[in-house]
């Protein structure tokens, strides 16, 4: 797919293993996962739910191990949590107890930096949250609570955003809000992202790139490109083009449990229960 | 008295029904710090300070009409003259026994606390000495004091030993709860910005871990000075325990209810000083 092109990978998945050890035998999470991600790209990874998504993200962002297989961020191997890497995690995982300027200021605490007052005021701006700084994250709505843990992510500038079903909690007309709120976001600062959905619309709203991956034990199933131009309007998603994409990306996901069955109309015997 | 007044009568009493929905008055619920006694409007607090005076008065006028002797039950007024009267020399003692009160209890909770945080990074550890803990917390410390007493004398020391042990173990069940609380996202979200055990520990540990820490604090508290006067009652010439026994024998009835209304102050106090501090530090929790 990237193969063509001439730079080297942002983020590079190797061969990725994982086999988590737990009370009742091995799990096989992910076997032999590899995938590249270009600067500047967004690729989604979609699949059936308990497919690894989660475990490769938690991989790529270096806060879990691999069983074998390596991941490489601008060709060096990454072994822990990086400073390049922002990650925007499931529900907005805010720490209730401090404000929303406290909150994004957490990492800098934890750094021992000091905060680039300027950028996150352009952020919050950005995200629309100005003046929010004194409130507290159960003041705020869910889609509010994630603009703010997506400008805590990205206050650090890191040059890649790993964001983990960072939408899956919100409404979906907040959940289209967000996605618009991402694309301008990368326009603005071209970060690499990757982006675990099981939303196939919002993927391919989203991405240069869905990756499908398979049931348990994950593995890449699938790659689309998707090329519609930015930014993408309501009237692009609604095309045919789009929702073609869209059911065979379902077909895929969703034929890994049940083969398709013939397209024809179901005749009475077939839907006749048995007792 | 709990809940503000712009509740709908109907949903009151539906939520009086469920348990920890937060509209009940309770020590070791952690809404407490959110709702608690939440005595808001000026016609609540009229309202308190009228049935408080139709009780006083009427519980005056019940034993001034039957005459009731003083040495049975002394009327109100005269409980609040003993007070007046008496303070002076009340005061001492109450110094004595907030001493053995404060002194017992940080040492208490400074050890249960420390000791709440080492445990509970140690989950094997913790199960071997959690039966131990819990003998500790189920124990009355008071059935310790006389053999205290044998060994340091009538002092201080009996006494703040008592009442750290009194405390220690309830700052330090409470503080284990609170420190169990894992919340592996929170804790990986530090992890990403490659936060330290010690910066985890500080940063969102000990934060989460604060509602719970305060109510161990506000029950170590009151047990201490449970502990405390119960220990003054036993022996040793001072403190406001010693008074109720010497009043008693001496059969001063009002000055014996004044050190009482003294003792209730003091536990009242003790519960609004927590509440106070878990209503600026713990109501994220709600």
């Amino acid at each position: 797919m990237n193969t063509g092109d001439a730079k080297k990978p942002k983020l590079g998945v190797q061969a990725a293993t994982k086999i988590y050890h737990t009370a009742s035998g091995d799990l096989l999470a992910l076997d032999r996962c590899s995938l590249d991600v270009s600067v500047n790209e967004i690729v989604s990874i979609v699949g059936p739910s308990g497919c690894g998504k989660t475990t490769l993200l938690w991989s790529m962002s270096g806060l879990h191990s691999l069983t074998s297989g390596e991941i490489r961020l601008d060709g060096k191997a990454i072994t822990g949590p990086h400073p390049d890497i922002g990650i925007v995690f499931q529900e907005a995982n805010l720490l209730p107890w401090r404000n929303l300027d406290a909150n994004i200021r957490f990492p800098f605490e934890i750094k021992s930096e000091k905060p680039d007052r300027a950028w996150i005021a352009h952020l919050l701006n950005r995200v629309g949250l100005d003046g929010f700084g004194g409130k507290f994250p159960r003041e705020l709505s869910g889609g509010m609570q994630q603009r703010a843990a997506i400008v805590r992510a990205l206050a650090l500038k890191p040059s890649v955003l790993l964001m983990d079903e960072p939408f899956g909690a919100l409404d979906s007309f907040t959940r289209e809000e967000m996605n618009r709120l991402v694309e301008e976001i990368w326009l603005d600062t071209k970060t690499t992202i990757v982006f675990i959905t099981h939303s196939i619309e919002e993927a391919i709203f989203l991405s240069d790139r869905v990756v499908v991956l398979s049931a348990r034990p994950g593995r890449v199933a699938k790659e689309y490109r998707v090329p519609f131009p930015r930014p993408r309007s309501l009237e692009i998603m609604a095309t045919k083009e789009v929702f073609d994409l869209t059911n065979r990306i379902k077909m895929d996901i969703v034929g890994e449990r049940t083969r398709p069955k013939a397209p024809e109309r179901p005749s009475a015997e077939i839907v006749r229960i048995r007792p | 008295m709990s809940g503000g007044d712009a509740i709908p009568e109907f949903s009151k009493s539906k939520s009086g029904a469920k348990a920890g929905d937060g509209h009940e008055v309770s020590l070791t619920n952690l809404s407490a710090f959110a709702s608690g006694p939440g005595i808001k409007s000026g016609k609540e607090v009229a309202a308190i300070l009228a049935v408080a005076v139709i009780i006083i008065g009427g519980i005056e006028l019940a034993l001034r009409l039957f005459h009731v002797p003083l040495y049975i039950m002394p009327p109100p007024s005269s409980i609040a003259y003993a007070l007046f009267d008496e303070f002076p020399l009340i005061a001492p003692h109450l110094g004595y026994t907030l001493v053995e009160l404060v002194s017992g209890f940080t040492i208490g909770a400074i050890i249960g606390l420390v000791l709440a945080a080492v445990i509970t990074q140690f989950p094997f550890a913790e199960k071997i000495v959690a039966p131990y803990i819990l003998l500790l917390v189920t124990t009355p410390m008071l059935a310790l004091v006389p053999l205290l007493i044998l060994r340091f004398g009538f002092g201080y020391t009996p006494r703040i030993i008592a009442v750290a042990l009194a405390a220690g173990p309830m700052v330090m069940i409470n503080a284990a709860t609170g420190f169990r609380r894992v919340d592996s996202a929170k804790i990986a979200l530090a992890r990403s910005y490659g936060a330290s055990t010690l910066q985890i520990f500080w940063k969102i540990r000990a934060p989460m871990a604060l509602p719970m820490i305060l109510v161990g604090l506000m029950i170590g508290a009151i047990f201490g000075l449970l502990t405390a006067v119960g220990a003054e009652m036993v022996g040793g010439g001072f403190g406001l325990g010693n008074r109720l026994t010497t009043y008693s024998s001496m059969i001063q009835m009002p000055q014996f209810f004044a050190v009482v209304l003294i003792l209730s102050t003091l536990g009242i106090l003790i519960y609004v000083l927590f509440f106070l501090i878990g209503k600026k530090w713990a109501s994220w929790e709600a």
